[in-house]
């Protein structure tokens, strides 16, 4: 860690206007609260909330280093040593798995209300962290920040319609957009409401241009390799998953797979319930593979990869120090390895040298036969079993060829996590691997 | 009389609208049926379809944010060279020199915020089921729009020609390179040989197809460009307009039956 001050300096006037927009924005919900839903117990709530807002703000503007509201020290350093990749993983999927299953509780305005305010309260005073900062401040790093928090809102709004619809429906009523069923004019009803999205989001951009400078580097050079070199933001979770898997299969075949997978999905999802309204409930399982690919695959991968990932794709806590000589003990093992070695205590298989092509290919084959039989069971014999056991009702209604589609779609999916959980626990690198012509997996 | 009437009854006024203003009813449903821009919406609507709760309007703005990227687009082209000579120092010169650099910024974050309301409404497409029948196909579409996105972003982020841009689309191209038996670092690359002779180099793999060299170098430059500017655009246009017309042909927005 270094010079605090100067940095701290830089940040205050940003964190002071922070916690007064903070301030102004619970003073407004206080209002509302109590004139308007009449909750005058949770408009004191608020009003108290925004005037310690107005406390920090004005700390923060105090001008002295020491005054700028902080995490301590001591938790910075907790979270630091806590976090790592099997820790960050569990905890997201943990923490989604939670927001799910009382998700009744969650979307209660209230609630919701309370955990946006803390969210926006803990990345206040992680922003007077100076490591923090310069990783989520950096001007290309910024829309992630933005693209978390929206997601947080609409997911809150559509899963908050998705509560009463569900409700509705089990009472046996039609779900609520069936209410706004009469018809109305284009002119004006919609065609006003975008003209006003336009202005908004011309004002938005504009501010954002305006306070927002875009990125430029030094001029191009082709020798000098910056450390850590990163995709763009929106293809950090493939580069993330290259930790687990060969570029073969991390950057070409799965973004294939889930571009495939993507168009797929209307012809594979054959539940004609929840078509045009916001339901968990009536769409369980399609509803819960998309969730699943898209948090915990695609989204939380992409956070992990921009403001988690430092040089040499080094592991960094979000206080840490982005040193480009942390070294990171890599003891990881092939299946073969493992099989050969460890588990029958014999060398691995090898041909002799100048024996015939076929009996080199053979020798690969037995040195390799572990990995292939684990992925055959697994791509060739896992789906017939599964379509007479947990999925017959789905094979019997898609038919053969959709239902093999969706189970192989879906085990490919899952790849993914199975080697992430196989790495953490046994050190696992390759399950098969094939160098003499390439194929690592 | 007023200057507003006096503009209104001109001929100019009338050869371009032909109808009065759409206060009542029936100029309402005319405005709707005469004018080339607004003719892609329906002349009435279910509330339930407009309504900001259903469709957070997402797609609606990512359509207009792929204006404001055209438009900011076509002035930055004015000014824009795309050659190692010229391509950093134009853009630096945007932000310490030219007026109205700022455009650089708008095109920036607005291809950014595209990426994220694509997503958005993609999502939104998905929680409220709108991929099921008959919109299979829209959706289908709109993948290909979610893909021609972020392409364009990815080419897009080259031309500034810094570290950042080079070594980002270093590592993101780098990927084609192990592309299954057409990258030269791929899976299987070895059995596309000829009499001896390997066919797959990296003089003619999947990343260098992409790249116009074995390295992101000046033809790496021009091919980006001319995807970035001409090519993906033209196809997202296209593609575009298919799916707005397939939202109409397909009943409109969807809602419960
Ligand atoms: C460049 C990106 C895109 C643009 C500009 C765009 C634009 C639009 C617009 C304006 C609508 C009308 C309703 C609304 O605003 O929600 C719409 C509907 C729709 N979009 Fe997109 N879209 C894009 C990408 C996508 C993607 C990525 C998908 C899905 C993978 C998708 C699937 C659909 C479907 C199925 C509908 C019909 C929804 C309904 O009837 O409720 N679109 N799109």
């Amino acid at each position: 860690m270094h010079s605090n001050g100067l940095f701290l300096k830089d940040v205050a006037g940003f964190l002071g206007l922070y916690y007064t927009g903070l301030a102004i924005m619970n003073a407004i919900a206080a209002i509302v609260f109590w004139q308007k839903t009449k909750q005058p117990g949770w408009a004191a709530v608020w009003s108290v909330f925004s005037v310690v807002m107005l406390v920090l703000a004005s700390l923060a503007l105090a001008g002295t280093a020491e005054l700028v509201p902080s995490l301590p020290m001591s938790a910075r350093k907790l979270v630091n040593t806590l976090s790592g990749p099997v820790l960050y993983t569990l905890g997201t999927t943990a923490l989604l798995t939670v927001l799910f299953i009382f998700r009744k509780f969650f979307v209660q305005p209230m609630v919701a209300w309370t955990i946006l305010n803390g969210m926006l309260l803990v990345m206040g005073l992680s922003m007077a962290d100076e490591n923090f900062s310069s990783i989520v401040m950096k001007a290309d790093n910024v829309p992630i920040v933005g693209l978390v928090f929206l997601l947080a809102f609409f997911t809150w709004l559509a899963t908050s319609q998705a509560v009463v619809n569900d409700e509705r429906i089990k009472q046996g009523l039609p779900p609520m957009e069936k209410l706004a069923d009469e018809k109305v004019l284009v002119w004006p009803d919609l065609v006003y409401t975008e003209l006003i999205c336009m202005v908004a989001v011309s004002a938005f951009l504009l501010l954002w241009a305006i306070f927002l400078q875009a990125p430029l580097e030094e001029p191009a050079s082709s020798v000098k390799t910056p450390n850590p070199s990163k995709a763009p933001w929106y293809f950090l979770g493939l580069q993330e998953m290259l930790v687990y898997f060969d570029p073969w299969y991390a950057g070409v075949v799965l973004p294939s797979l889930v571009v495939f997978g993507l168009m797929a999905l209307p012809y594979l999802d054959f539940n004609k319930k929840g078509n045009g309204y916001y339901s968990i409930e009536e769409r369980k399982f399609s509803y819960l593979v998309y969730q699943f690919g898209f948090f915990e695959l695609w989204i939380t991968l992409i956070i992990l990869g921009t403001f988690l990932r430092g040089p040499n794709w080094n592991f960094f806590g979000p206080f840490e120090y982005w040193s480009p000589y942390k070294v990171e003990v890599l003891n990881n093992f092939d299946l073969p390895q493992m099989f050969w070695v460890t588990l029958l205590d014999r060398p691995l298989p090898v041909a002799s040298a100048g024996s015939s092509g076929l009996v080199q290919a053979g020798t690969i084959l037995l040195r390799e036969a572990p990995g292939l039989v684990l992925m055959g069971i697994y791509l060739v014999v896992l789906p017939p079993l599964l379509a007479v056991t947990i999925f017959r009702k789905f094979y019997a209604q898609m038919g053969f060829i959709r239902y093999m589609v969706m189970s192989n779609l879906m085990l490919l999916m899952l790849t993914l996590p199975l080697k992430m959980i196989l790495r953490w626990t046994v050190n696992l690198k390759y399950i098969v691997s094939i160098p003499e012509i390439s194929l690592n997996f | 009389m007023a200057i507003g009437e006096i503009i209104r009854t001109s001929q100019i006024w009338k050869s371009i609208f032909r109808h009065p203003m759409p206060l009542d009813r029936r100029n309402r449903i005319v405005v709707m049926l005469t004018n080339f821009f607004l003719h892609l919406h329906p002349v009435s609507i279910k509330k339930q379809g407009i309504a900001l709760s259903f469709t957070w309007c997402m797609g609606g703005v990512t359509f207009f944010l792929f204006l404001v990227e055209t438009v900011t687009g076509v002035l930055l082209m004015f000014y824009y060279r795309p050659t190692l000579e010229w391509a950093y120092n134009d853009i630096l010169a945007l932000r310490d020199v030219t007026s109205l650099g700022i455009l650089r910024e708008l095109h920036r974050w607005g291809a950014h915020a595209m990426v994220i309301t694509t997503w958005l409404h993609m999502y939104r497409v998905f929680l409220t089921g709108s991929y099921k029948p008959p919109r299979e196909f829209n959706w289908v579409i709109g993948v290909i729009l979610l893909l021609l996105t972020l392409l364009l972003s990815f080419t897009g982020y080259l031309l500034p020609w810094d570290q950042l841009a080079i070594w980002a689309i270093t590592v993101g191209s780098n990927m084609a390179r192990a592309t299954p038996i057409l990258g030269y670092e791929g899976p299987g690359q070895q059995l596309l040989t000829i009499g001896g002779i390997d066919m797959i180099t990296d003089g003619s793999d999947a990343r260098f197809g992409l790249l116009g060299a074995r390295f992101v170098g000046e033809e790496t430059l021009n091919r980006f460009y001319v995807l970035h500017c001409i090519a993906i655009p033209l196809a997202a246009a296209l593609l575009l307009a298919i799916h707005f017309w397939r939202v109409r042909k397909d009943g409109g927005i969807s809602g419960p039956l």
